[in-house]
């Protein structure tokens, strides 16, 4: 095997040379972003979207393009801690701001906890939606214990939400597992949760 | 998607010189709608005009006991600001109701108000369209209709209006703030949207220059007894096929107050007055709100799939009435 399981999981892996833009190319401008606390200076189109930027120009493969039109939430990433849909923004529009994908969140020998309990859990099957599923789940976990509000929630007065397995749901509603493994994901976040709940 | 040039405008008469100069030019917010209209070809700008370092992200109380809401404040920070949870439950639940929290985060006030309908021939750029090309006419009337308008259409046009945020907005008599390159003008939220007409390209009274600043909510002491009941396909991430909001305060069992209005009905937010008139004075029973019901759908036009709509818009206005003369503690 040319890679090691260890390169694939980091993303590890030489990309395919791309001719470099010619200067005189008015279409390609410099971006600077800052992911998982790396700056990474590219030469991109203003029309390449944040998500082609981190898989194609980056080779952070990590975060999934599914349906490329903000339906499935494959290519959820965080910016600035919160949790948004990368194909539906340009890259160029988030220069200075803070971008963590699944790779910023743990590595092989040092899971996220929520890495760990989608493993413990069953939390996916083919794994294609699993990037998205976690860093959503993160920032989930995040807007919870700050009291935000689902639909669900039974009084928008109060601040202190109980998350049940139907505020899990509702709340990961913009992550689609086409396996369907919802009950496993669902078990994951909530072992998490209790475990954060705890400490 | 066609290549285009980016602006980044520094404040407010920059960004509105920069789409004077160029009328292809659009505004980008948060992007969630305009960057996937453009991967299918349905937006073609060849420039776009980031407002995001405008100053326009605050929501904050005005002196008149009204909130101001920034026209770049993101959907999901507005439904979660506790002046909004505790105000304007109406507001908050149409806000959690759209989207996703993903999408929420990106999506900001005004471009929620400027989102295009989600008609599949509109999307579809090799159906004719009236909207989107006009004069090429409308491939819905003759085709499947389920998700389509039954008040207010036109022979050019049957696109519904998709935000769940303008319902709540219209009940709640809202404004738009709006700033052009020589003054500032206000916007009552129920002259904000068109209905479609013989001009269906053009969804709202804004020009291509001027820009949103802010919405701002009124006092409306008894919006707190007010809610947002959309119905849809599925329970969570879906436009709604019929949606209500409402705003009711009773006294002594009869209706001193009610604010109606219907969502995914329309080309717009469409505000019921004629169920509002129907009910005011009246005891808050099923009946009447039924007779209201039927008043406000009187001149409702079903197409091939949609008749349903209009059943479904009266139980849901029905419904929605007895929940809030429910919750109402009896004076």
């Amino acid at each position: 095997m040319p890679y090691s399981i260890d390169q694939i999981l980091r993303g590890n892996i030489p990309r395919v040379e791309r001719l470099p833009p010619t200067a005189a190319d008015p279409s390609v401008v410099p971006v600077s972003l800052r992911i998982n606390g790396h700056t990474h200076d590219l030469q991109l189109e203003p029309r390449v979207s944040l998500l082609d930027a981190l898989r194609e120009f980056i080779g952070l493969t990590g975060t999934k393009k599914g349906c490329n039109q903000g339906a499935c939430g494959a290519c959820t990433v965080l910016i600035n801690g919160e949790r948004v849909n990368s194909c539906l923004t340009f890259a160029i529009m988030h220069q200075g701001q803070d971008i963590t994908t699944i790779e910023g969140l743990g590595t092989p020998d040092d899971l996220h906890p929520l890495q760990a309990a989608f493993i413990e859990h069953d939390g996916y099957q083919c794994g294609y939606c699993t990037p998205g599923q976690i860093c959503s789940a993160v920032a989930m976990l995040k807007e919870v214990e700050q009291g935000d509000a689902s639909l669900i929630t039974p009084s928008l007065g109060a601040t202190n939400v109980e998350l049940t397995d139907e505020e899990i749901r509702e709340r990961m509603s913009g992550n689609v597992c086409r396996c369907g493994a919802y009950l496993g994901i669902v078990d994951s976040i909530r072992a998490v949760y209790e475990q954060q709940k705890g400490q | 998607m066609r290549a285009f040039t980016y602006t980044q405008a520094s404040d407010a008469p920059a960004a509105l010189q920069a789409v004077i100069k160029n009328p292809e030019a659009k505004f980008i917010g948060g992007g969630t709608n305009l960057v996937d209209l453009m991967r299918e070809g349905v937006e073609r700008p060849n420039e776009v005009v980031d407002i995001n370092s405008l100053p326009f992200k605050q929501i904050e109380e005005l002196p008149d006991g009204g909130v101001r809401l920034g026209a770049l404040a993101r959907n999901s920070h507005t439904a979660n600001h506790p002046l909004v949870r505790q105000r304007y439950p109406v507001l908050a639940q149409a806000l959690l109701s759209a989207a996703s929290p993903q999408l929420r985060n990106l999506a900001t006030n005004a471009g929620n108000l400027l989102q295009r309908t989600r008609c599949y021939y509109f999307y579809d750029v090799t159906a004719p369209c009236n909207k989107r090309q006009p004069g090429s006419g409308c491939a819905a009337i003759h085709s499947v209709n389920r998700i389509h308008a039954i008040l207010g259409t036109s022979e050019q046009c049957i696109a519904t209006h998709p935000s769940d945020m303008a319902v709540a907005l219209s009940v709640l008599d809202a404004t738009v703030q709006v700033q052009g390159t020589e003054a500032a003008r206000t916007i009552p939220i129920e002259e904000f949207h068109r209905l479609p007409g013989d001009t269906p390209e053009r969804d709202t009274n804004l020009g291509h220059d001027e820009l949103i600043t802010a919405i701002d909510l009124p006092a409306v002491p008894f919006a707190t007894n007010s809610l947002y009941l959309k119905v849809r396909d599925r329970p969570s991430y879906a436009f709604a096929l019929v949606s209500v909001a409402a705003v009711l305060e009773l006294e002594d069992k009869q209706i001193k107050n009610v604010r109606l209005a219907l969502g995914g009905v329309a080309h717009k937010p469409w505000r019921a007055h004629a169920a509002e008139a129907a009910l005011l004075g009246k005891p808050a029973t099923v009946e009447n709100f039924r007779q209201a019901a039927e008043a406000e759908l009187q001149t409702a036009i079903a197409y091939e799939h949609n008749a349903f709509k209009i059943e479904l818009a009266k139980r849901t206005i029905v419904r929605a009435l007895l929940t809030l003369t429910e919750r109402q503690p009896l004076a």
